[in-house]
């Protein structure tokens, strides 16, 4: 029965596709309407395939892994695009002659860089989020992800997503917000996958088997719900015709700036901290086999990072048309940040205490242990640069670009690799990693790569932001725009490069962990307390 | 008074109250007396069930589990 309710409904989208794809006033909307037909036709020609034929019978006593190796490995393919779009816009900075002529309108920076930050932030990212919280959840509720297939839907419906965000920003469909780019119907189907995905989240938390809900499961919750709240709001649009992608926003002038940032900064706060904090709070324990440093600090630090994050968005936007009194508020909550993420900072890093050593012989743990620090480090430049007057010479300059990095690459990255390698030989049922050399290798290559890639963007957002505001004796700007952009020239081939050894490193994960997946030895199975008698 | 003027005095004072008054009440009972017999407990849940979820084969529970 479920499966001809399936097949009407994939058949009634399809038709509809296909009529889009006909009526269709722009370009990106009608690439998307074939896409959507050959998926929906697909799906609906395969179910019809599989009609009477015996359905393969899933154990469900156990946990529901099998979403979170494919998770992992979309994790891995996404973070290899993401890593290397950026190295090659970053290129296309320092060499303007990769904006090549014949792609012109299609591969120039502007729209590659959107390509790349969705990439990173909600390809890579987010794949890594949806797939550690489905592993974390299960594991710390000592109970099977509720909903059966609904993750599935979460897993593939989520990559739709991204493949239509992504040929949307090559084709030019965009509503100019920035990490919030994609259109309406895009937006529409994103905000169907999210409820699925907290639907699943928390008919696991409430079938749980542990009297407590463990503090990573508070994060990744937050992370869900808040993003949810932010999602909607801030792509409140009317499309023009529904045969086309574009759209109007119902907020204009400064509100709609000001609910931007409000979404962008909390995008920030709640997608690439408190959800990554989830991570921190389950694999930096588990990793150093030991719980973590302050159980109460760790309530403190969730509760106080979640009132005071989702104040901080309008320091983004110092000198412009919002009220001062406003950019003082986003000021000061960002100020006051600071504690929260030094608290949580000092409660991960803590919780090596008394296995110090590890950082020496694990490279996993010395991954992990750098990212918490890179959280500290760019959670220290964040309220600074949200200051007023240091904000006068960082804002518009590569400064900023440094700083999201830092905290991207160093914090982000880290963790999820980290996270990654802990996950690999656990979920293919493998005794251990297939190379800690290559860890190791991968380690130095990546955290090279950020120091790199930092100390040149804060060199060149410093010394920009320094020309831009340099005046002679008479008061006339002595440098051009062009003169600026000569001078950053040698910084942004040290950029580059320390992309490109950032990538290189993540490919050498890649190989990793296909390897662990197919060729480390086989875990044995051993009876780990077997009861004297 | 206009819906701006209303919703600002209000977010500026009995919100502003609701929200500061909740906040110390968490971390007050966070440092509660007695918390952290509980919060030892529950730091120790990702070393639990990492294979097979609760009432399984194991058949434990998860608070017995705990105490060994």
């Amino acid at each position: 029965m479920w499966d001809y309710v399936k097949i009407a409904v994939l058949g009634v989208i399809a038709v509809f596709a296909a009529v889009a794809a006909f009526m269709a006033r722009d370009m990106a909307y009608m690439v998307h309407a074939v896409i959507i037909l050959l998926v929906t036709g697909g799906l609906a020609a395969w179910t019809v395939r599989g009609l009477g034929a015996p359905k393969p019978a899933v154990d469900r006593t156990g946990y529901m892994d099998d979403v979170i190796r494919a998770g992992v490995i979309a994790t891995c393919f996404w973070g290899v695009v993401g890593f290397a779009a950026g190295t090659f816009i970053a290129s296309q900075l320092a060499f303007p002659g990769l904006n090549f002529e014949w792609a012109s309108g299609y591969m120039n920076f502007g729209r590659l860089r959107p390509l790349h930050t969705s990439a990173v932030i909600f390809a890579f990212g987010g794949n890594a989020l949806i797939a550690t919280s489905f592993y974390v959840v299960q594991r710390t509720s000592a109970a099977r992800l509720w909903g059966g297939n609904l993750a599935w839907f979460v897993f593939w419906g989520y990559q739709l997503f991204i493949v239509l965000a992504a040929t949307g920003y090559l084709l030019g469909s965009t509503q100019s917000k920035e990490y919030a780019e994609p259109e309406w119907y895009t937006d529409i189907w994103l905000t169907v996958i999210w409820v699925t995905y907290l639907a699943i989240f928390m008919g696991t938390i409430f079938k749980r088997k542990e009297p407590h809900i463990y503090v990573a499961n508070w994060f990744y919750l937050s992370f869900i719900v808040t993003v949810a709240m932010l999602h909607l709001i801030n792509n409140l649009s009317l499309p023009v015709s529904i045969w086309g992608s574009k759209s109007v926003q119902v907020f204009s002038g400064v509100q709609d700036a000001m609910t931007q940032w409000w979404y962008g900064h909390n995008a920030v706060g709640f997608f690439l901290t408190a959800g990554f904090l989830g991570m921190m709070y389950y694999f930096v324990p588990k990793q150093a086999e030991r719980p973590v440093y302050s159980y109460k600090l760790s309530i403190i630090h969730f509760w106080a990072l979640i009132f005071l994050y989702i104040w901080a968005g309008p320091h983004h936007l110092h000198y412009t048309a919002l009220p001062d009194w406003a950019g003082t508020l986003g000021m000061v909550f960002s100020v006051m940040l600071w504690m929260p993420s030094w608290g949580g900072m000092i409660n991960g890093l803590m919780t090596l205490s008394g296995a110090w050593d590890k950082i020496r012989t694990d490279p996993v743990i010395r991954m992990m242990v750098v990212a918490v620090g890179f959280y500290g480090m760019s959670t220290f430049e964040g309220p600074m640069m949200s200051i007023r007057a240091v904000n006068s010479l960082s804002h518009y300059t590569d400064w900023t670009i440094g700083h999201v990095h830092s905290g991207a690459l160093g914090w982000n990255g880290m963790i999820t690799f980290g996270a990654l390698y802990f996950l690999a030989p656990r979920l293919w049922n493998r005794e251990r990693l297939y190379s800690t050399t290559l860890v190791s290798w991968h380690f130095w290559l990546a955290t090279i790569g950020i120091v790199l890639y930092a100390a040149s963007m804060w060199v060149t957002g410093i010394m920009e932001g320094l020309m831009w505001r340099e005046v002679d004796a008479q008061g006339f700007l002595v440098n051009s725009f062009a003169d600026t952009v000569a001078a950053k020239h040698p910084m942004y081939i040290v950029r580059a490069l320390g992309g490109g050894m950032y990538v290189t490193g993540a490919l050498i994960m890649c190989y990793n962990i296909w390897k662990t997946a197919t060729s480390a030895p086989a875990k044995q199975a051993t009876p780990v307390a077997a009861p004297a008698e | 008074m206009d819906t701006y003027s209303v919703m600002r005095e209000f977010a500026d004072s009995w919100m502003l109250l609701a929200l500061t008054v909740f906040f110390v009440g968490v971390i007050v009972w966070a440092l509660r007396p007695g918390s952290a017999k509980d919060h030892r407990d529950t730091a120790n849940i990702p070393f639990r069930h990492e294979d097979k979820p609760a009432g399984t084969e194991d058949g434990a529970t998860c608070r017995k589990e705990a105490r060994t």
